[in-house]
């Protein structure tokens, strides 16, 4: 494309049907103590 | 639902319900807006004075292709996921033992009133420890990997209990197929060679706390007598970094009214010779003078903005750092569940306290309303639990309609109690900050990006 360039590309709804194990990290618990931030997390199953 | 911002020359649209995030040029910038509202004839009149008939013609046609691709106004219809969220069978799978209700340190901002939580001096017993382990064994259903965070008060000030706990830990894991994770919240003051040692060899993460620069921290974070720690703890934290490889690790500051300018505390820690940074704002009653507050959002933003400039020069030069408020995985990164449910505090994640009663969170310790049970008797509370199960993106009026919903999840229940009294209302302020946090980590992707 010459007026876009993709960066990431969509995945949340692929993961609607596969997600949802509960393996992954506790989000707060990992760094910050006061504030929730989920995306910067990775997943379990990858 | 998509969500547009422009920063240091790059365009960004991000197609919020699927994910996707593009970088695009100043028409497609300017007409997607009108892409929904308006017929083509109209968009071509609106624009004809500022591009070219072929721009715009092109720019339509590859914004219509990602449409059809599901890349651009997709739909939000994950409500069919939510009971994937509240209908799970309840399942703790994290606990943070306050295992000293007690600091040698008089930081001047901490929620937990210099370690007391608004009680007594304390500090946990191993049997309680234990009794914290038989319960979230006995109720993290199939769920392998656990985590037990060692916070505070200060958790060395215990530090004898922290190693039978570990122990009993690494016991108990093998005999249910287990997999405990063990993380240590420290000020550093009493860190040695000893302790160290054990914590490279049992910890998973270690959160360190310093501010930043020597005067910012000792202003905030002095120790009982009024001195300053920065002299004490530097060294200690350095070594300990150097020796878990720079990984696994954060040193963990927090800023105030006071260093507005927060952006070189940042840059002193890098400097220092630290990888792994998060530095965050405080939270605190607006009448202090220290808080953050409404006013100071615009400063804010500057700084974030000087921030991930900074950081991504830093980059180029070949002095890489991990900002954690500007960490962002694009291409992965969890699931919508998980996109929707939030932290878990109150489910799956619950505080202990030395006593071995059950909170929400650590935040919501001391605040007896909210007591949810003991290690030893189980969660009670049942209609609290609910509550937490409850609080999603989805429950939020304000977070559904919100384009940063997928990337904070609502945001912390803490803060929202604080601030609206329910935990279902939003404290304002922080998720200004938390938004421009998300655009300054997809800038730097971006940038990263058209570098390569």
């Amino acid at each position: 494309m010459k007026h876009i360039k993709t960066l990431s590309t969509a995945m949340l709804k692929k993961t609607a049907a596969t997600g949802g194990c509960g393996e992954c990290q506790t989000s707060c618990q990992s760094a910050c103590k006061t504030s929730c931030t989920v995306a910067n997390q990775s997943c379990e199953n990858k | 639902m998509i969500h547009k911002f422009s920063m240091d020359g790059i365009n960004i649209v991000m197609d919020v319900d699927s994910g996707a995030v593009h970088i695009v040029d100043n028409v497609v910038y300017e007409i997607v807006d009108d892409f929904k509202e308006l017929s083509e004839k109209e968009i071509f009149e609106k624009y004809h004075n500022k591009f070219s008939e072929e721009e715009i013609k092109e720019a339509l046609e590859e914004i219509k292709e990602l449409e059809k691709e599901e890349m651009l106004f997709t739909e939000d219809d994950y409500e069919f996921v939510l009971p994937k969220v509240t209908n799970r069978n309840p399942v703790v799978k994290a606990l943070c033992l306050h295992v000293a209700h007690d600091c040698n340190l008089k930081c001047k901002y901490c929620f937990a009133e210099e370690g007391e939580y608004h009680g007594k001096r304390s500090l946990m017993s191993a049997e309680v420890g234990k009794a914290a382990i038989d319960f979230i064994i006995k109720n993290s259903g199939a769920r392998k990997n656990l985590e037990i965070d060692f916070f505070g008060g200060e958790p060395l000030m215990n530090f004898d209990v922290v190693k039978e706990i570990v122990e009993y830990g690494r016991e108990q894991e093998k005999l249910h197929n287990k997999n405990f994770r063990f993380t240590i919240t420290t000020n550093g003051i009493l860190l040695d060679d000893e302790k160290m040692e054990y914590i490279n060899k049992h910890m998973h993460n270690v959160v360190l706390s310093l501010d930043g620069r020597k005067e910012v921290n000792d202003n905030m974070r002095p120790k009982a007598g009024g001195q300053g720690s920065y002299e004490t703890i530097v060294p200690k934290f350095q070594k300990l970094a150097d020796s878990r490889n720079q990984t696994d690790y954060f040193v963990r500051g927090t800023f105030t009214k006071h260093n507005l300018d927060f952006a070189k505390d940042v840059m002193h820690l890098a400097d220092l010779g630290f990888k792994q940074i998060s530095v965050e704002p405080v939270v605190a009653e607006d009448e202090m003078d220290y808080a953050i507050t409404e006013k100071d959002i615009p400063v804010i933003y500057d700084e974030y903005e000087n921030l991930a400039k900074l950081i991504h020069k830093s980059r180029q030069e070949g002095k890489w750092f991990n900002f954690f408020h500007f960490n962002i995985d694009l291409k992965g990164g969890p699931c919508v569940v998980k996109r929707l449910a939030g932290c878990g505090s109150g489910t799956e994640y619950l505080a202990v306290t030395p006593e071995g009663d059950l909170y929400p969170c650590h935040q919501f310790v001391g605040k007896e309303e909210f007591k949810m049970g003991t290690v030893y008797e189980g969660v009670k509370d049942e209609k609290r639990r609910e509550e937490f199960e409850g609080c999603n993106v989805y429950s939020k009026p304000d977070c559904k309609v919100c384009w940063a919903k997928f990337y904070c999840s609502g945001g912390c229940a803490a803060n929202a109690y604080q601030y609206g009294g329910s935990i279902l209302s939003q404290y304002k302020t922080g998720c200004e900050l938390q938004k421009k946090r998300i655009e300054c980590a997809i800038y730097l992707k971006a940038k990263e990006a058209l570098s390569e």
